[in-house]
């Protein structure tokens, strides 16, 4: 039969079009993304794949993220904005890093698992056995010793630790020293911001006060002792610190990450920070995926999306030190007006190593029950 | 019985089979048993038996020595120590209380206002009465501000409120209304003829109260006292949403072991220390139940 | 009663309810008035910490899950309770001291204690039943056992059960239409007592439902509390104010019947 021109051209085009679908077909199925045992995006099939997936499971749970914390409460309703269609479970907001462990052991086999946890270094340190290998697109930005070789962690974002405190309660407006916190004008008002035994932000708060008090970071001996000094004094306030309590005036001094006090000042107008100059700890958080994750694939975006530029530069918002900076100072897509704006530090950081945080947390074990009791 | 008196029918028998009737009859409550077993029995019995269980799984008695560590011990100590008071205060107010309600109407509003209330806030424990508590008394609660406006400064010392005072405040709370439901029975019974015979013999309202009713009252009022006890002593959550660090009080300290790190180091612990709770306060119970046979003699 | 001391009475209970309705009365209006806050200390009064309740998706997921346990739990009880209490005054009265001991046990172990020896029985059925927070009410079950227990005891010593069931299976019935409706109907007012404290138990509990993981409507209010004490606190006068209401209509529902 003798077709015209076009009708032939279109009836090529239509058989083409219809090889191409069946070829590359599969490649787009969800089906083909076997999310638990990637280890990249690139094993998924490209981010596009990775979302399909992601979107096929529907939701992402998540523990222990605080909305005043390092700016999360703008990242999930980022990443919720540019993948829609997965519902992100935010549960126990105010846990702390052993929580988020403890809740990946008892809820395991169960859909209310999380999928991803942020947790101190010591903790991730002691529990890599429950993390699945994955190397975020970003990958050679993050610095050698702030990630695992295989992927199994890979630290996120981090600050300094210091006091932040209400001016107007303080007697003389300032702090100076940790020593002015014994005097008697700070009856009941001096918190941690958790259990030093399980909050990895109270364990650097004791190590800082440590060392601030004429300890080292291998000795947190003297901070049990100011606390136990704090509490006999009756300055020390048996309340967990979190926003409600800032703003309700119960915690008017509370030893915090620079990144929270730096946050806390549009709750409480006025609030400021102490970081004692001989004592300048810092720490980062680390991201994990557990590998029993009940959404792999979501919980693979929401990595992707943490390390990208946009999430990045979100933590920076948040007065936090995105774990990218360098990297992003380098290639200049970092948000400058976020990063000036970081909590100026005065003394020589010192960071606790994995040792010396878990020779810490041993002794608090041991010791800070009764300390403060 | 003549066959006059006998029935037309004959009334619904006993299954004929199998003796007495008893493998069907028993079928009825095994539903309750089962659950009972499962959900009661075997619960208590993984307590038993991992308190006696040392960390290398044999049996052994260091959970039950660890009770004497220091801050285990004084947080039982000041667990007793706030059911105690809470308890004392609780029975004197409820009791008062509950003797302006008895003697008013016993169908009139008040009353059923009262018995409402008391039935709503003898449950309202928890995580809400914290709350209260902060919203009127913490830092910047209304009473606290209120009293500041007039010079006050009940906080001048420090924040007792999250201490074992403000602690013992706050239970009074829940303690007071579950007297008035206790003991309202009780006071019920007393009869107007004791309060005329007393009179008649020349005794006036105090002997009444020291011979008469004052003794017939004392068992109810003693058992009810050892319930608020009870009740003080097992709380938990009105504890755990206002004192948030540390472990001031024993079960601060059992919910605080079932994060693992610290729970992990001795998985007996926990267990020990519930089967403490439960001998104590089943002591205290088993006292409760005898007071009220006692009450009942008279009170009926 | 001689005049005098009619008056002392008065004055007497007079002084109580005033003291004692002041301190009770006190925090529940301290909880309005916080609740109502403005953000600034001489900020007009705003209803804004109220309508949060509704624009926290957790919180309401939360009450939801609440009252959805309350009346699994409620029905539940009856369920298992009244045909037992019925089956044991008729058929096995010997066994009635151990029915009522178990029933009255749990007021002798704390939560806090109990939940300690649940715990890995929650997590097999958490695993291998079902990870749904529904699966909660099998555990309230135990703790609305001694209060229900009372209810309905008093209940079924008002009427004669051994009477009413024997008139009513002379006359042909079945175990069920005994239960349903001869039973029951007469002690409509004890199951609603029990029905009603089983809700107001399950929806004021918080030790088994934070320490096994799960999120009801208490659980929520502590979350709620370490972020925002206006919104917490207006959720929990809502809370009060419903349980009052339930007991309050449980109170005049059982006027109507005659002992």
């Amino acid at each position: 039969m003798k077709l015209s021109s076009p009708v032939r051209q279109l009836g090529l085009a239509a058989i083409a079009f219809v090889l191409v679908a069946a070829c590359g077909g599969t490649s787009s199925a969800p089906a083909s993304c076997s999310a638990k045992t990637a280890t990249s995006v690139a094993d998924c099939g490209g981010i596009d794949s990775l979302y399909a997936a992601a979107k096929a499971e529907g939701a992402l749970n998540v523990i222990a993220l605080p909305l005043d914390w390092a700016n999360w409460g703008e990242i999930i309703p980022a990443f919720k904005a540019k993948y829609p269609g997965i519902k992100v479970n935010s549960a126990n907001p105010q846990g702390s890093s052993q929580e988020e462990i403890d809740a990946i052991n008892q809820l395991a086999g169960t859909k209310d698992a999380p999928d991803v946890v942020d947790v101190g270094m010591k903790v991730m340190l002691a529990n890599t056995q429950l993390f699945a290998p994955y190397k975020v697109a970003t990958w050679s930005d993050i610095p050698a010793a702030q990630k695992e070789a295989s992927g199994v962690w890979f630290q996120d974002y981090g600050g300094y630790m210091g006091i932040g405190y209400d001016p107007t309660k303080v007697p003389g407006g300032t702090l100076n020293s940790i020593s002015d916190l014994l005097g008697s004008g700070f009856k009941s008002k001096v918190a941690l911001a958790g259990d030093p035994t399980i909050s990895n932000q109270a364990l650097n708060g004791v190590i800082m006060i440590a060392v601030a008090n004429g300890g080292s970071l291998d000795d947190v001996a003297k901070g049990v002792d100011f606390f136990k000094s704090l509490k006999a004094a009756g300055n020390f306030v048996p309340v967990k610190g979190t926003i409600a309590t800032i703003k309700s005036g119960q915690t008017p001094v509370l030893v915090e990450w620079d990144y929270l006090s730096a946050a806390h000042v549009k709750d409480v107008p006025g609030w400021k920070i102490f970081v004692p100059a001989n004592a300048t700890i810092g720490g980062y958080y680390a991201q994990g995926i557990s590998k029993g994750a009940p959404h792999p694939a979501a919980a693979r975006l929401w990595e992707e999306f943490l390390y990208s530029d946009q999430g990045q530069n979100l933590f920076l918002k948040g007065y936090a030190r995105p774990v990218r900076m360098d990297a992003m100072v380098k290639s200049g897509r970092v948000d400058a007006t976020a990063a000036a704006a970081l909590p100026k530090v005065s003394g020589t950081p010192l960071f606790p190593s994995q040792a010396q945080s878990a020779a810490a947390s041993a002794y608090l074990s041991s010791k800070w029950a009764q300390a403060i009791a | 019985m003549t066959s006059a008196g006998e029935p037309a029918v004959d009334p619904a028998a006993r299954p004929v089979r199998g003796g007495r009737g008893l493998p069907l009859t028993w079928l009825g409550v095994t539903p309750f048993f089962v659950y009972v077993g499962l959900f009661l029995v075997l619960p208590s019995l993984i307590i038993g038996s991992g308190s006696f269980t040392g960390k290398d799984g044999g049996l052994s008695l260091e959970n039950l020595s660890d009770i004497q560590k220091p801050y285990i011990a004084r947080a039982l100590i000041n667990s007793i120590t706030v059911s105690i008071a809470s308890a004392l205060a609780g029975a004197i107010a409820g009791a008062l209380l509950a003797y302006a309600v008895a003697t008013g109407n016993p169908h009139g509003v008040l009353r059923r206002t009262v018995t409402s209330a008391s039935g709503v806030l003898a449950q309202f424990g928890g995580v809400t009465l914290a709350f209260a508590f902060i919203a009127t008394m913490g830092t910047i609660g209304f009473v606290t501000l209120f009293l500041k406006d007039h010079g006050i400064d009940i906080f001048a010392n420090g924040v007792w409120l999250y201490e074992l005072s403000g602690l013992t405040l706050v239970y009074t709370y829940f303690q007071i209304p579950l007297m008035v439901l206790v003991f309202l029975p009780a006071l019920d019974g007393i009869r107007p003829q004791w309060r005329e015979a007393t009179e008649s013999l020349g005794g006036n309202t105090w002997h009444y109260w020291r011979c008469v009713a004052g003794p017939l009252l004392a068992p109810a009022f003693l058992g009810c006292t050892l319930l608020l006890f009870a009740n003080a002593f097992s709380a938990y959550a009105t504890v755990a949403a206002l004192i948030t660090q540390g472990s001031i009080v024993l079960p601060l300290v059992i919910s605080n072991l079932f994060t693992s790190e610290t729970g992990r180091a001795q998985p007996g612990l926990a267990k020990a220390l519930a089967l403490a709770m439960i001998v104590i306060v089943a002591i205290v119970m088993l006292l409760y139940t005898l007071l009220q046979r006692r009450t009942s003699r008279w009170l009926r | 009663m001689t005049r005098s001391r009619r008056v002392k009475l008065q004055l007497f209970r007079g002084a109580v309810f005033l003291v004692l309705g002041a301190f009770v009365l006190a925090p529940i209006a301290a909880m309005f008035e916080f609740s109502t806050r403005g953000t600034k200390v001489d900020s007009p009064r705003t209803l804004v910490a109220w309508t949060n309740i509704v624009n926290t998706p957790d919180l309401i997921d939360a009450i939801v899950a609440s009252l959805e346990l309350a009346a699994i739990t409620s029905i539940a009880m009856l369920v298992l309770l009244l045909p037992t209490m019925v089956w044991v005054r008729l058929r096995l009265p010997s066994l009635n001291r151990i029915v009522e001991f178990l029933c009255l046990l749990p007021l002798t172990i704390p939560a806090i204690a109990l939940v300690v020896g649940l715990y890995p029985i929650s997590r097999w059925m958490r695993i291998n039943v079902s990870d749904s927070i529904l699966m909660l009410s099998i555990f309230y079950l135990v703790i609305v056992l001694p209060y229900s227990y009372r209810a309905l005891d008093a209940g079924l010593s008002a009427i004669d059960v051994k009477t009413l069931s024997e008139a009513a299976r002379s006359l042909g019935a079945g175990w069920g239409t005994v239960m349903l409706r001869v039973i029951v109907p007469n002690m409509s007012s004890a199951i609603l007592n029990a029905g009603l404290l089983s809700v107001a138990v399950v929806l004021g509990e918080y030790t088994f439902a934070n320490l096994l993981n799960y999120q009801n409507l208490q659980v929520a209010i502590a979350y709620v509390g370490q972020v925002s004490a206006g919104t917490s606190i207006a959720v929990s006068v809502a809370s009060l104010l419903f349980a009052f209401a339930l007991l309050m209509i449980l109170s005049f529902a059982g006027r109507g019947r005659a002992r």
